[in-house]
């Protein structure tokens, strides 16, 4: 087994994935107009409701969405796993002489690819509804950076829950449970306007920490209460998805595993 | 392999789920080049024991070898060297037929080029050029297996494992499968393959095993078994087979071939 070998096998796989894109263009539009209605609908239908002090709402939202869309693409990596298993493709390709780290490997290339195109779509949008980055290229490319960096450490928690899963109906689950970690952040608005529980919960969710510091480096309107999560958002946004990371990944591979027990 | 060489030894295999035996004592012999059929009713462990030797699932006891190769200490050299064809359909679904040739192809590690014109070849040989470019979730039943059988033909495996291979076919297209694995015995293939059907056993395997509750009961050829099984079990398993006469007689004898 050489690492070309798993290196070829990686982007067979993952060209695999493409070529589902290229033969449901609509699921794949509907999913990347999704955010795009979201910043619609909460930009001018909740945005006049919504006081940020600092500047407005928008571009208080649009970095906000920007993590958000990071996390949207979880469920049809879940689901897209799922349908392997339930339709006995998984199986097939266990049967061929291709590695655990080629098919994992090819389920995270994919999907970040994905997110690329996903984050191209919504700032475009955000740059049509007026958003722009303040501070300049580099601090601009580093907060798309760390976007990627966190969708890098959530393929590897839809690798995982998708091969725990097994099902698609089971895979429902997700999508569910996307919303409240979605809205349980500074995504929307800020936790120091929440009840002090759910602030405290929103402050250290691995979303906030990303959204908090693209707005930094954005030089968006933060519209935070100054605290420790706050100040070193930058530096959370580099180590959660690392730990995420860090869980998932050997999870999901000891999951793979399993199919076999 | 050259005939006379074991191409499928299982020992003693053993095999729970959470507690429930599926393999309890397991033991095949299968000489190269000839078709070995699997026997049993449903629950018997035919597909387990299919799973274990295609390094699909670890057993937890007993010792395999497949192709000359161990099973569990080098799964991947057992896995250049066999065909799958499992109970449920397991081809992409959203991607075309030639597009799934061509990918598994890949994935056995062909250069590109050769897995396109293997791919070919096997549209070609199971005749579904004609929807070879179509995706497969508007294929039948009929297309859709022989689209798997194809799949797992790509390597030319010298051992292939086909589990229940017919069941859900209408006799037709069952006999296009049976045509396709006589053919692949002409040139060589062992073949295993599990059946509940007595009649499928009997037209295409040498010998036949039966499983029943984890373990191999009898073993033998078609006629040593109709002589040593009990009359009554040979009634049970036989009934359906001939309501399959019946329908063939109806239908007429001509494999099909579907509009594609
Ligand atoms: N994943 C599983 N978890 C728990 N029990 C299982 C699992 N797979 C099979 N079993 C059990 O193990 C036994 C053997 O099952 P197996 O699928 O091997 O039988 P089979 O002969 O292939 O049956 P069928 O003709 O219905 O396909 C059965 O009692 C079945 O219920
Ligand atoms: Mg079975």
């Amino acid at each position: 087994m050489t690492t070309a070998t798993a290196l070829r096998d990686t982007a067979t796989l993952t060209g695999r994935v493409l070529r589902h894109w290229r033969r449901r263009p609509v699921s794949i539009a509907l999913g990347l107009m999704f955010p795009v209605l979201m910043v619609l609908m909460f930009g001018y239908l909740f945005g006049g409701a919504m006081a940020v002090p600092d500047g407005r709402y928008l571009d208080f939202l649009i970095p906000g969405m920007l993590a958000m869309t990071m996390l949207f693409g979880l469920e049809a990596l879940v689901v897209s796993i799922t349908a392997d298993t339930a339709k006995g493709v998984t199986d097939r390709v266990r049967a061929m002489p291709v590695t655990t780290g080629a098919v994992l490997a090819s389920r995270s290339a994919a999907d970040l690819l994905n997110a690329v195109v996903g984050l191209g779509v919504m700032v475009a949008t955000g740059l049509l509804v007026g958003w722009t980055a303040q501070r300049g290229v580099l601090p601009a490319l580093a907060a798309l950076g760390l976007l990627v960096w966190l969708r890098f450490a959530f393929t590897w928690i839809g690798t995982y829950l998708g091969l725990l899963l097994k099902t698609p109906e089971s895979a429902v689950a997700v999508q569910v449970l996307v919303w409240p970690v979605g809205f349980l952040s500074s995504a929307f608005v800020s936790p120091a306007t929440m009840p002090d529980w759910l602030g405290l919960v929103a402050t250290w969710n691995p979303l906030s920490a990303t959204a908090t510091a693209i707005r930094e480096l954005f030089g968006n309107p933060a519209w935070h209460d100054g605290g420790w999560a706050a100040r070193h958002s930058v530096a959370l946004a580099l180590l959660w998805p690392a730990v995420l990371t860090a869980v998932f990944l050997p999870l999901a591979v000891r999951q793979y595993r399993a199919l076999g027990r | 392999m050259a005939y006379g060489d074991t191409a499928i030894e299982a020992v003693d295999v053993r095999k729970r789920y959470r507690g429930k035996v599926a393999l309890d004592g397991f033991d095949l012999t299968v000489e190269a080049g000839t078709v070995c059929g699997l026997l049993g009713p449903n629950g018997a462990g035919k597909t387990t024991a299919v799973r274990i030797l295609t390094t699909l699932l670890r057993p937890d006891g007993g010792r395999v070898r497949v192709a000359g190769r161990d099973v569990l200490a080098d799964p991947r050299a057992v896995r250049y060297r066999i065909g799958l064809v499992g109970q449920d359909t397991s081809v992409d679904e959203v991607l075309s037929g030639r597009q799934n040739l061509v990918l598994f192809g890949k994935l056995c590690h062909l250069p590109t080029a050769a897995a396109r014109r293997r791919a070919d070849e096997l549209l070609e040989r199971f005749e579904l050029t004609g929807a070879a470019d179509r995706s497969v979730a508007g294929y039948s039943g009929g297309m859709r297996r022989r689209l798997d059988l194809a799949t797992s033909l790509i390597l030319s495996p010298p051992v292939l494992f086909l589990d229940e291979p017919t069941t859900g076919l209408d006799p037709r297209t069952r006999i296009d499968v049976w045509a396709c694995v006589k053919s692949l015995v002409g040139d060589g293939t062992t073949v295993l393959l599990t059946t509940q059907y007595l009649e499928e056993a009997d037209q295409l395997a040498d010998r036949i095993a039966v499983i029943d509750a984890g373990r191999v009961v009898a073993e033998g050829t078609p006629d040593e078994l109709k002589a040593k099984v009990g009359p009554d079990r040979v009634e049970t398993v036989t009934r359906k087979p001939t309501l399959d006469e019946v329908f063939l007689h109806l239908t007429g004898h001509r494999p099909t071939t579907e509009p594609s």
